[in-house]
């Protein structure tokens, strides 16, 4: 058996007396970005040699600059932009009509046990149902108009913001109530320096849930019982054998999502300052 | 359940002169405390009796589950007695009655260090000047000025300690309660905050009541400390501390009575610690908010 060597040298040589000076460029950080940029550039570009060659069905999947050459013709004739308005405008009320029930009657249900004892088999019953499947009451409820869109997007909303923000309040240290009683908080201090505070990551948690839901509930509800919305726009293609103007509009409601989790980051990075983890 | 609180009138509380008997600050009569258990009654605290002078840093020690912390949380208002009276001479009007430090972390992880050490004093209304003149005097005491704006998880197990110490200190009480507060610090931490805690409470000594399960830590703080019994929590003995303030937390330790005092304390403990083992714990958390 050969012995082992005593000592083993490891790492680079370094010449005598050069500063190591991390390059500013070469950072793990820049090669990641670079990679998460040149996959979807890559998938494009051979997508579309195989569209051009034929090699898959252009009916099926378009080459991707034809869809482009479509998202220009249905911008300069201001369709897109009335359905994407359309589609906006519905999330935005529908956001705040679920944000505001959800959060008012989780912090309720995180504070009281006798409230939570009688609201949370509500709650947790009709959370399971496929909220798509609300849809048709929904319409019979609140009709064709705008209403039925901007309730589906609220009821989207309102479960994950309720569950989270109940679930955020219980899960607070008995401790930080302690300190508040003992050091004279009455209770709607107590509400505001304690429970919300102590709350807000996961609250934070369920509107980002919540828009998420409310941004898939749209393009459902928008498909059945809407003349505008992109959801609309993407079932109209359908009927109309327009695949391109289907992929521009699963395009746009992507950016659209993606758009609207930067914002609720932003958004949680403000309200929770003293997080590490955002 | 009998009466509990009674509040004393208030009164002059001005120095009195070396030969006069001093105030009694804290006056507790005939305190039990129970707890339902499974299937039977659990008796934490019995027939305790104490009178702390006002100005005195008082130490209670005693073996784990011997009911201590429950004695100050029902001092601290967070419990309610099964009977008998806690009495506190208040001094004067508007400012809270006791402040706790409480044992682990307990500074709001949502608030900077400025806003947790002016916590009692938002709470209640102080006017901005006076809450930027006692906040920014406590964070200059415990070294936190230039952390002021920072998040506790920027800072080290000592120093959120030393903000949960400000935060008692600014808000000014009649009387200090702490449940252990170095108990999680390492050794050498812990004897910084202690000499940083005396010299503090030297610019104003308010009476304190300070619980703890080193004997050393007893002895280097208090000026009198009660032995108590492991469950149910009785008062066993009650030793005085002769050392003058303000004490030097290191060099005391090098005098012959310091060892004379530990070892004196550690013949009452060693059966209450015995019996301690053979009794299983139980720790009681209750929440006040959520009922």
């Amino acid at each position: 058996m050969a012995t082992a060597p005593l000592i083993e040298t490891r790492g680079i040589a370094r010449p005598s007396g050069a500063p190591v000076r991390p390059s500013r460029w070469r950072t793990a950080r820049n090669r990641d970005r670079l990679l998460a940029a040149a996959t979807p550039v890559a998938l494009l570009v051979v997508w579309e040699l195989l569209a051009r060659t034929g090699l898959i069905d252009a009916r099926f999947f378009p080459a991707p600059s034809s869809i482009f050459d479509q998202m220009v013709t249905l911008m300069k004739s201001g369709e897109l932009w009335t359905h994407m308005w359309a589609s906006l405008q519905r999330l935005f009320l529908g956001f705040w009509l679920g944000l505001v029930p959800g959060l008012v009657l989780g912090v309720l249900m995180g504070l009281s046990r006798p409230f939570r004892a009688a609201v949370s088999p509500l709650v947790s019953g009709t959370y399971p149902i496929p909220k798509s499947a609300l849809l048709p009451l929904i319409l019979l409820i609140f009709g064709l108009g705008e209403m039925s869109k901007v309730v589906m997007v609220a009821i989207g909303v309102f479960y994950p913001v309720v569950l989270n923000t109940a679930a955020g309040v219980m899960q607070i240290q008995p401790i930080y109530y302690d300190v508040a009683k003992n050091f004279g908080a009455k209770r709607m201090k107590v509400f505001r320096t304690v429970a919300l505070p102590g709350a807000m990551p996961s609250i934070m948690t369920g509107v980002e849930l919540g828009a998420g839901l409310g941004l898939i509930l749209i393009a459902i509800a928008e498909m059945v019982g809407a003349q505008s919305g992109l959801g609309f726009m993407i079932w109209n293609a359908w009927q109309l054998y327009s695949v391109q103007t289907m992929y521009v509009g699963l395009l746009v409601i992507a950016v659209i999502g993606y758009v609207m989790s930067l914002l609720l980051g932003w958004v949680a990075r403000i309200v929770t300052p003293w997080r590490t983890d955002r | 359940m009998t009466d509990q609180y009674t509040t004393t009138a208030l009164r002059d509380s001005r120095p009195q002169d070396g030969t006069a008997e001093p105030e009694i600050k804290v006056c507790v009569r005939g305190l039990l405390k129970q707890f339902p258990a499974k299937d039977r009654m659990v008796t934490a605290l019995d027939s305790l009796d104490l009178d702390i002078p006002r100005g005195q840093f008082f130490m209670i020690v005693g073996p784990s589950g011997c009911g201590k912390t429950t004695l100050l949380r029902i001092l601290a208002h967070l419990e309610q007695p099964t009977a008998g009276t806690v009495e506190v001479l208040r001094s004067t009007e508007g400012r809270p009655e006791n402040s706790m430090v409480f044992q682990g972390d307990s500074i709001f992880p949502w608030m900077t260090v400025w806003d947790n050490a002016s916590y009692g004093l938002r709470m209640r209304g102080a006017p901005a000047a006076e809450i930027k003149e006692t906040v920014g005097h406590y964070l200059d005491k415990t070294g936190l000025t230039a952390f002021a704006d920072c998040y506790p998880h920027q800072l080290s197990g000592g120093m959120r300690q030393r903000v949960s110490i400000a935060r008692a200190f600014a808000n000014d009480p009649d009387v200090l309660l702490m449940d252990e507060p170095f108990s999680a610090l390492d050794e050498q931490n812990k004897t910084l905050l202690q000499s940083e805690l005396l010299r503090i409470w030297d610019e104003t000594r308010k009476t304190v009541i300070f619980i703890t399960h080193s004997v050393d830590e007893a002895v280097t703080l208090g000026d009198r400390i009660m032995i108590m019994t492991s469950r149910p929590g009785r008062a066993k003995a009650f030793v005085d501390v002769p050392f003058e303030r303000p004490r030097d937390v290191l060099e005391l330790r090098h005098r012959p009575e310091y060892g004379e005092i530990v070892y004196d304390i550690w013949q009452h403990l060693r059966d209450e610690v015995n019996n301690a083992q053979v009794t299983a714990p139980q720790s009681q958390q209750r929440r006040w908010f959520r009922r």
